[in-house]
């Protein structure tokens, strides 16, 4: 059966103070699921996942039963990692559902580590989450009290291990190699892939990498089943999803919907319509990492495979003409990314959002990589003069060629997720740049 | 001068050793915990924490210099990340960092510490609340859909009763 607004699974203790500790948890149904599934057979339990159409919550939108099919069958040892890094512009839904909800986040880890007999597992907090990091360390602790941690899991010889790692203050350690390296205690800069975590990661060993929110879901798809699950979605997305809802809007929040939502219903019946009874001028759709939506792409549903896809939203382009290649000719829309819509009305001024996204990747490159280290610095620089009314007359086509420079020339996806905004925006907003630059000219 | 960790912290990175197969994991914990005792990551803290696990100085220094909570400097009792990002950008957040600046008499261009030593203000990147923008996270609390006539409030506040990152090691 389709989700319908009604339908609150992650979310269904947002709210409730008591679930926060294990007996208010257990008192609300929780870790009914733990004994079910720690009966079944590992591959059993990723054969659910693989049905119930779960997809990464993180930004890549990954099938999720896929990615643990991943891990060499004979692997000796095997490590789940939950990635609570969240630092993507405009996402705020992992840390609300930790403070809220820990429990689920342990139950499903448990659920998930089974699967993939993963014993030694952590999850990697962003270093700037203290009360998140109390609200889980406490919750963990009292895991383990209860028997739902350690060397035998509530009797059944299983054995699991959770350990919260707080990270320093770093953008960079949410992609997911960064995060392996700041766990074993080096800088937080990415590894090339190949190879990839779940062939040889934390520690040298078969590794997932999971979001939050993705894992979350694993004790509904245990308990109701993977066609279920599927059920609530549609195409080749299950389940509903968090999306975190900030900018213009008149009710601002962090809301669970069906997959077939579009951004228009959102906005408007979601979230009260634009604020002061604005119009719409852009959508980010996931994450400052996503090319934004005009006004004119509203009524796609939020969905992963609909964004990529969906002919209603057009191209991202390289420069008039010339559309962005994404390999073997593929255009770039845009891609859900982490949940993260920000809205922007009509009397926002575009070149200076723009400029602000810049600062933060020139901010967060970890230096690694020459078109990025450099790349991200320069967008800043030719966007802030831009912003400011200073631009010079060559500047879009300078912005435009310095982010194709860095798309896909990178070690790891921040590259990227620096040249897709400013490509997106200068395609959809090519008009809002060119005033401003006409502006300086006047001056 | 040789520096040495309390035996609180002392046990706490005993046990943390306890969870990963070597000690270099720890370096991270270790890290906010020298910050916490000693105030600030001088050259003979991350010494302690190098001869504590059994790392080349050099690495901890690596490691030290690399993540933006770490600080080398002395910074005030507690510190205000005031997100200044798109979310909190487009509802007024840079208004807000500038009502902090003037209150407290800083700017977070020349380090944002105030002359008591009792506030350091940060401009930070999202701070995951962006559904109540504009906001600010003072250890671990938060102030949620701020306006800068609140920022006066916010401060008195924190001055009777504080909130310093260090409570969380
Ligand atoms: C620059 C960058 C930052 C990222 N930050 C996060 C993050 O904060 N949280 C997260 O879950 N994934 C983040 N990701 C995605 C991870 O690399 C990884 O794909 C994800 O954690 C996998 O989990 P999932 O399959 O459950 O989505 C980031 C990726 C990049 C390139
Ligand atoms: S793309 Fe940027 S952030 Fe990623 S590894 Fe290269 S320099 Fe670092
Ligand atoms: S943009 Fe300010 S909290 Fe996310």
């Amino acid at each position: 059966m389709p989700a319908d607004l009604g339908t609150k699974l992650v979310s269904m203790r947002f709210g409730n103070e008591d679930a926060k500790t294990l007996a208010g948890y257990e008192k609300a149904g929780g870790y009914a699921t733990l004994r079910k599934g720690l009966a079944m057979r590992p591959e059993d339990i990723t054969a659910e996942v693989k049905t119930s159409n779960l997809r990464g919550r993180g930004g890549a939108g990954f099938a999720t039963g896929v990615k643990w099919g991943f891990v060499p069958k004979d692997a000796k040892t095997v490590h789940l990692v939950v990635n609570a890094d969240e630092s993507e512009p405009g996402t705020c839904k992992d840390r609300e559902l930790m403070y809220w909800d820990p429990h689920l986040l342990i139950e499903g880890m448990i659920l998930s580590a089974h699967a993939l007999k993963a014993v030694h597992n952590y999850i990697y907090i962003r270093g700037e989450m203290m009360r998140e990091y109390l609200v889980l360390q406490h919750a963990v602790e009292e895991a383990y009290a209860r028997g739902y941690l350690g060397k035998n899991v509530v009797g059944t010889g299983i054995e699991c291990h959770i350990t919260v790692h707080r990270g320093a203050g770093a953008y960079i350690c949410g992609e997911e190699t960064a995060l392996l390296n700041s766990l074993e205690g080096l800088r937080g800069q990415p590894r090339l892939k190949p190879p990839f975590p779940a062939v040889k990661g934390l520690f040298g060993d078969p590794t997932i990498v999971n979001n939050v929110e993705t894992i979350m879901n694993v004790p509904f798809i245990i308990d109701k089943g993977g066609a279920w699950y599927a059920g609530l979605g549609t195409g080749r997305s299950g389940g509903t999803h968090l999306l975190c809802v900030s900018g213009h809007v008149e009710k601002p929040g962090v809301f669970e919907v069906p997959m077939t939502m579009t951004f228009r219903q959102l906005i408007d019946e979601v979230c009260g319509g634009v604020w002061k009874g604005r119009k719409v001028k852009a959508v980010i759709p996931g994450g400052v990492s996503m090319p934004p939506l005009d006004d004119s792409e509203l009524d796609v549903p939020i969905e992963f495979d609909a964004l990529q896809n969906d002919e209603r939203i057009k191209p991202v382009m390289v420069r008039p003409g010339q559309q962005f290649d994404l390999g073997g000719g593929r255009p770039l829309r845009t891609m859900a990314g982490s949940g993260g819509v920000v809205v922007l009305d009509d009397q926002c001024d575009i070149p200076k959002a723009v400029w602000r996204i810049m600062k933060f990747f020139a901010h967060e490159s970890c230096g690694q990589c020459t078109p990025c280290r450099e790349g991200t610095g320069w967008l800043e620089k030719v966007s802030r003069r831009v912003a400011d009314g200073n631009g010079k007359p060559d500047d879009i086509e300078l912005l435009s060629s310095i982010a194709h420079g860095i798309a896909g020339n990178t070690i790891c996806a921040l590259g990227d997720a620096a040249a897709w905004p400013m490509l997106g925006f200068i395609t959809k907003f090519r008009g809002d740049f060119e005033a401003k630059l006409k502006k300086a000219r006047a001056a | 001068m040789s520096l040495e960790f309390s035996a609180d912290a002392t046990k706490k990175i005993a046990a943390l050793c306890e969870r990963y197969p070597t000690k270099q994991p720890v370096v991270m914990a270790a890290l906010h915990l020298g910050q916490k005792e000693f105030g600030q990551l001088s050259d003979d803290v991350l010494r302690l924490v190098a001869r504590t696990l059994d790392l080349p100085y050099a690495h901890v220094y690596g490691v030290a210099t690399f993540y933006t909570m770490y600080r080398r400097e002395p910074s005030g009792v507690q510190t205000i990340r005031m997100c200044t990002n798109i979310s909190c950008m487009l509802r007024g957040g840079y208004d807000v960092l500038a009502a902090f600046e003037q209150k407290l008499g800083v700017s977070v261009k020349t380090g944002g510490t105030t002359t008591n030593k009792q506030f350091t203000l940060i401009e930070e990147e999202c701070i995951a609340a962006c559904a109540n923008a504009p906001c600010a996270v003072v250890g671990t609390k938060y102030y949620l859909d701020i306006t800068p006539d609140q920022v006066g409030r916010i401060i008195a506040e924190l001055e009777a009763q504080p909130h310093p990152e260090s409570e969380v090691v």
